[in-house]
């Protein structure tokens, strides 16, 4: 049972509080997209044994939904942040470079 | 035999005798026995018979890892299967039943498996049971049924209770031995909150059973002194907590630990829960667990009076109990020598010690042989002679093949292969572990620990958990990781040297996988790794041979360690016997998965207090209590309760259903609608935010004005339904069906929130804040009218529009809408008033003829009139264009959720399943899901299907059976018939007809 920590109410909670929503920074294709951005958009996701970046949500407490940096195959959490951005926080990049240096997600690194 | 001896039994008080029933048999114990001690004090080795062959099973173990000693407890509503009579504690009246034999334990018929053990290999379920198919339901499955599973399941409902509880310490210890105990002590000088458990009743562990023989010292005290001032210190510390029966049951992420607390087992009649489940966040956890003692695999090792070494000791040390007169001893190590010693001085024979070293032990060896004990050294058992309890022991070389050099008699054999760490908590969270070659065996890996949310390690295992097994070492070890945890949890232990351990030195162990180490086939298959489940050595060497080189695999198809125990004795013997027939050492071959719990905990204890009506919240309507002392016939929806009909005196369910829709359609019915969801959306984006939301054009939607929606996944597929009320120009009242409103609004939050963020739009679930009543039939405008207060009119109020103003006094928002094709008005008054309204109605309907309707009666009204419903027209497969919705899918918006996904051309084939009505040939009523039959077969050999019922029901209206389905171009083969096979038996014939059965023209509503 993890803990992650809100970063709109600061409140740090159990797992229990929150629910997981999935691959986070996805970019929604609609009409007039190609049929395999459409395929990508809905069913493509990453499944990394290390940094991964996630969505959440607060959703037993001030329901908001944010982002969580942190790493499959230690459990560590490297970061919370907003969900009203379309890539992970060029702080926290650093930061996750520090203790897992040459690390990519997707186009992040 | 076993029996109580005159003397000894550190645990027991001989002053209080206890009482209990064995099989019915009327037993004594004392004050402080474990059932098993009680039971080897009654002379009942004989406890229960293995799950495959049904061979005689006895007690081998003293605690937690015990594989055979498994029992029914209790009687009636505190019957409970699968209980370890090495861990539950004597008290008066205990009723203990053994397991899996039929008959009787002492006669079983199963036991005949034995004798075709040579036909039943590992792997004989899936390679016997394959063919022939019809065998399966007939032979097979009867026979794996009545022989499948340990004990009974209990049949009444658990007297008992059981609570949850929720604890925060910086550090928690598990296990109350010495190593634990030195653990907290160097911890709790921090100052930080410390938890210390224990799975037994008693603090201390094994260091006191072992001091009795080496006469080892901890600060120059016996370890039981040690222990009780260690304990006293502990309680008096403030920041200090500890707990006795309570077992660390499993590690999780971030330092979550849940530990079980049996309050009650050992006094059923105390008051209070019987069991507890801590709920731990802690910082840091040390895991003081011990380790478990090894079995040795030779031929015969599953006898009753064949027990592991220590424990045989600890029925002397602890319950002045022993096993038998005359106990062969057989080791590869020196603790053994413990026991050996501990018998001669409780005045018991040991005719000889078999030590497979070639050179023997160390100090230990010479105390015994001082005593007069002979030993034999690179020596091995043969075979164990005896068929329901051990009379003997055949001796060999342990170099050899097995060659019979001498036969000794005795009545028990204390077998000791090395031991190994419980490092089932440290694993349980990611603790990898390494593979100690001196000492045999797996233990933590301190570099590599579970690792928590900041990423650094949060367990330390301690003492022999940790590797260590000698007294001093553990000593050392636990201190160092007290301090450890404590530093890494944020304090400043004080830095005191550990304890002063006096203990007689061990010589090495020598690792002994087989014995002999040639055994022929014949021992091998009378050397059993898994007691419980009946595995031997020759069945993980065939496995092997057969090609399951993966632990994994290996384990699932022998079942070695699949068991209650979860192999806590046969892990390691196995996979080193794996190993070797796979030439590989073993660190290479690696452990299966430990997994929580440690040991089994209570179904109560994991469902807490969550039982009965606080399982889980019941959401009422404000009308529910008048429902209720109205006939009610509830129906769960959600987590609602909502009637599904209103039955009176005298009649079935089905006849009120019949009468409820007969009186709606023909004067005036009463649905109590207030749960279905109500969402405000509100905000200069509102009707642009809608227009994504609904497949319908929303933002267009005049003020007092209604619209039918429909809402899609970004899949496509129909997700909800409901009618959307204007309020104003930037506020939209959006009504979702009964389980969808929590849904729904989270739906529009995360779309909100994750992807049009920007757009000025508030959201608000209202659904609980109003009362909603459906008033509908041809009488509806009279009974409104009657109330007064405000104009619903045909021209004042049309179709689809809706007001506000006061209904007989109540302040009312009224929607013309209907769901019944009747005359219709859904009234929503303030919650708080729903009950006063709906009373109102009732009292002023009378005249008019007025009954309240359920759920199946709206159900049945809807179908006459072609409405689909969410979750039966629907079920996640199906687009709003399969439903001839394609009206409600708005042209001239460029996007809304599902409108790409739509475009695929899987959701534009022709082919898709579309909706039509079915009506039965002779009246009768199709059954519910069933398929329509095609012509020939499929690739798979399977009858073609070409639709199937989505709702069916027997319309009173129509006074026949009405059905609405799903059909392989259905809307262009209005006429014909089709069969559906039902799981009767019989065949139903439908045709095919336009899925609006009921006032087509629609004149009934719009009146
Ligand atoms: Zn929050």
């Amino acid at each position: 049972m993890l803990i992650l920590e809100c970063p709109y109410c600061g409140v740090t909670g159990e797992e229990t509080e929150f629910h997981g929503g999935g691959e986070a920074h996805i970019k929604r294709f609609g009409p007039g997209s190609s049929d395999d951005d459409f395929h990508d958009y809905l069913f493509t996701r990453e499944n990394p044994f290390g940094v991964h970046f996630e969505r959440w949500r607060h959703v037993s407490g001030c329901g908001k939904w944010f982002h969580a940096a942190r790493c499959t195959k230690t459990l560590e959490v490297f970061g919370t942040y907003s969900a009203q951005t379309t890539e992970p926080p060029s702080d926290l990049r650093a930061a996750i470079s520090d203790k897992r240096p040459g690390w990519t997600w997707r186009e992040f690194s | 035999m076993s029996t109580r001896l005159a003397s000894g039994g550190r645990l027991i008080d001989r002053s209080k005798q206890v009482q209990f029933t064995f099989n019915g048999k009327q037993m004594r114990g004392h004050a402080g026995d474990t059932l098993a001690s009680a039971l080897l004090a009654n002379d009942q080795m004989m406890v229960g018979r293995s799950f495959k062959y049904h061979r005689p099973r006895g007690i081998v173990a003293s605690g937690a890892e015990e594989p055979n000693a498994l029992i029914n407890m209790g009687e009636g509503a505190r019957f409970e299967p699968n209980q370890r009579a090495t861990t539950t504690e004597l008290f008066n009246g205990l009723v203990a039943q053994s397991q899996n034999h039929w008959p009787s334990l002492e006669f079983d018929i199963g036991a005949v498996n034995t004798y075709f053990s040579r036909f039943l290999p590992a792997g004989f379920y899936y390679k016997m049971f394959m063919y022939p198919r019809a065998f399966w339901k007939h032979v097979y499955e009867p026979f794996i049924r009545q022989s499948a599973g340990l004990g009974r399941a209990p049949k009444q409902r658990d007297q008992d209770t059981y609570e949850h509880f929720y604890h925060f310490a910086d550090l928690v210890v598990i296990g109350g031995g010495v190593a634990g105990l030195q653990a907290a002590l160097a911890a709790a000088t921090a100052g930080q909150s410390v938890l210390v458990i224990e799975q037994t009743a008693d603090w201390g562990g094994r260091a006191p059973v072992d001091g009795v023989a080496d006469d080892s010292t901890i600060d120059g005290m016996d370890a039981d002194a040690w222990v009780a001032q260690a304990v006293a210190k502990l309680d008096a510390m403030d920041n200090v907590t500890m707990r006795t029966r309570t077992m660390g049951a499993g590690v999780y992420d971030h330092g979550y630990l849940l530990a079980y607390e049996r309050l009650r087992d050992h006094a059923p009649e105390a008051k209070g829960p019987r069991h507890r489940l801590w709920r731990i966040r802690t910082k840091q956890i040390v895991t003081a667990t011990g380790a478990i003692e090894r079995p040795l695999s030779f031929a015969g090792n599953d006898l009753p009076g064949v027990m592991l070494a220590a424990a045989l000791r600890d029925y002397v040390v602890n319950y002045g109990v022993s096993t038998g007169d005359r106990t062969v001893v057989v080791t590869n190590n020196d603790d053994a020598y413990r026991t050996a010693i501990v018998l001669k001085q409780a005045g018991l024979e040991v005719p000889v010690i078999i030590d497979a070293r070639p050179e023997g032990g160390g100090a230990l060896m010479a105390k015994a042989r001082d005593m007069g004990i002979r030993v034999d050294t690179g020596r091995a058992i043969a075979k164990v002679k005896g068929g329901k309890r051990v009379t003997g022991v055949q001796i060999c070389a342990q170099a050899g093949e097995g060659s019979v050099l001498e036969e000794i008699p005795c009545d028990a054999v204390a077998m000791s292969g090395g031991w190994s760490p419980v490092v089932h908590l440290w694993s349980h969270c990611g603790g990898k572990l390494i593979w100690d070659d001196a000492q045999a065996h797996f233990r933590p890996d301190p570099s590599r620990p579970p690792t928590g949310a900041s990423g650094e390690g949060f367990v330390i295992a301690a003492g022999s958990a940790n590797g260590a097994l000698a007294l001093d070492a553990a000593l050392a070890d636990a201190t160092a990781a007290g301090v450890a945890a404590a530093r890494a949890a944020g304090g400043t232990p004080d830095d005191a040297p550990p304890p002063k351990a006096d203990a007689l030195g061990e010589a090495a162990l020598a690792p002994v996988w087989m014995m002999p180490q040639g055994a022929n086939i014949k021992l091998r298959m009378k050397s059993w790794l898994d007691f419980q489940n009946d595995v031997k050595v020759s069945d993980v060497q065939l496995a092997a041979h057969e090609g399951f080189e993966s632990v994994e695999h290996a384990k699932r198809y022998t079942t070695l360690g699949m068991a209650t125990d979860q192999g806590k004795l046969s892990n390691i013997n196995g996979l080193a016997i794996l190993s070797d027939a796979l030439g590989q050492p073993i660190p290479v071959t690696g452990t299966t998965t430990f997994r929580p719990p440690y040991t089994p905990i209570s179904m109560g204890a994991i469902a807490g207090e969550a039982r009965g009506e606080i399982f889980q919240p019941l959401r009422r309507t404000p009308m529910h209590d008048w429902h209720d002392a109205n006939g009610a016939d509830w129906e769960p929806v959600g987590h609602w309760r909502r009637p599904y009909a209103f039955v009176r005196n005298g009649e079935t369910v089905n006849e009120a259903v019949m009468r409820e829709v007969r009186n709606t359609r023909e004067k005036l019915g009463l649905l109590d609608a207030s749960t279905l969801g109500k969402l405000i959306v509100k905000g200069p984006d509102a009707g642009r935010f809608l227009d994504m939301m609904y497949t319908n054009m929303m933002s267009t939607l005049k003020p007092g004005k209604c619209r039918y929606g429909l809402m899609c996944s970004e899949n496509g597929f129909l997700s909800d339904d409901g009618v959307v009320a204007r309020i104003d120009d930037d506020t939209w009242l959006c009504h979702t069906t009964t389980g969808g409103a929590d849904r729904i609004h989270a739906h529009m939050e995360e779309w909100l929130q994750t992807e049009w963020w920007d757009w000025k739009v508030y959201v608000a679930n209202v659904t609980e804040q109003l009362a909603q009543v459906a008033v509908v039939g041809p009488n509806a405008r009279k009974l409104l009218e009657k109330l007064g207060g405000m104009d619903v009119s045909r021209e004042a109020l049309g179709f689809m529009e809706w007001a506000d103003g006061t209904l007989g006094g109540f302040d009312a928002r009224v929607y013309r809408i209907s769901f019944s094709g009747e005359l219709s008005y859904e009234v929503a008054v303030p919650a708080s008033q729903g009950r006063a309204f709906w009373d109102k109605l009732m009292e002023a309907g009378k005249e008019f003829g007025v009954m309240p309707y359920g759920t199946e009666a709206l159900h049945i009204m809807r179908a006459e009139k072609g409405f689909i419903m969410i979750g039966d027209e629907t079920d996640g497969t199906v687009i709003p264009q399969d439903l001839g919705l394609d009206w409600a899918l708005s042209k001239k918006k460029e996007d809304y959720l599902g409108k790409r996904a739509q475009q695929r051309s899987h959701m534009t084939d022709p082919n898709r399943w579309k909706l039509v009505g079915l009506e039965t040939v002779d009246g009768s009523v199709l059954p519910d899901g069933a398929y329509a039959l095609g012509n020939g077969v499929n690739e798979n050999g399977q009858k073609v299907m070409i639709g199937r019922v989505t709702s069916t029901y027997h319309s009173p209206t129509l006074n026949r059976g009405i059905a609405m389905g799903l059909v392989l171009h259905g809307p262009d083969r209005m006429g014909e018939v089709l069969d559906f096979p039902g799981t009767d038996g019989k065949t139903y014939k439908a045709k095919i007809v336009s899925a609006v059965f009921y006032d087509p023209e629609g004149e009934k509503q719009n009146v």
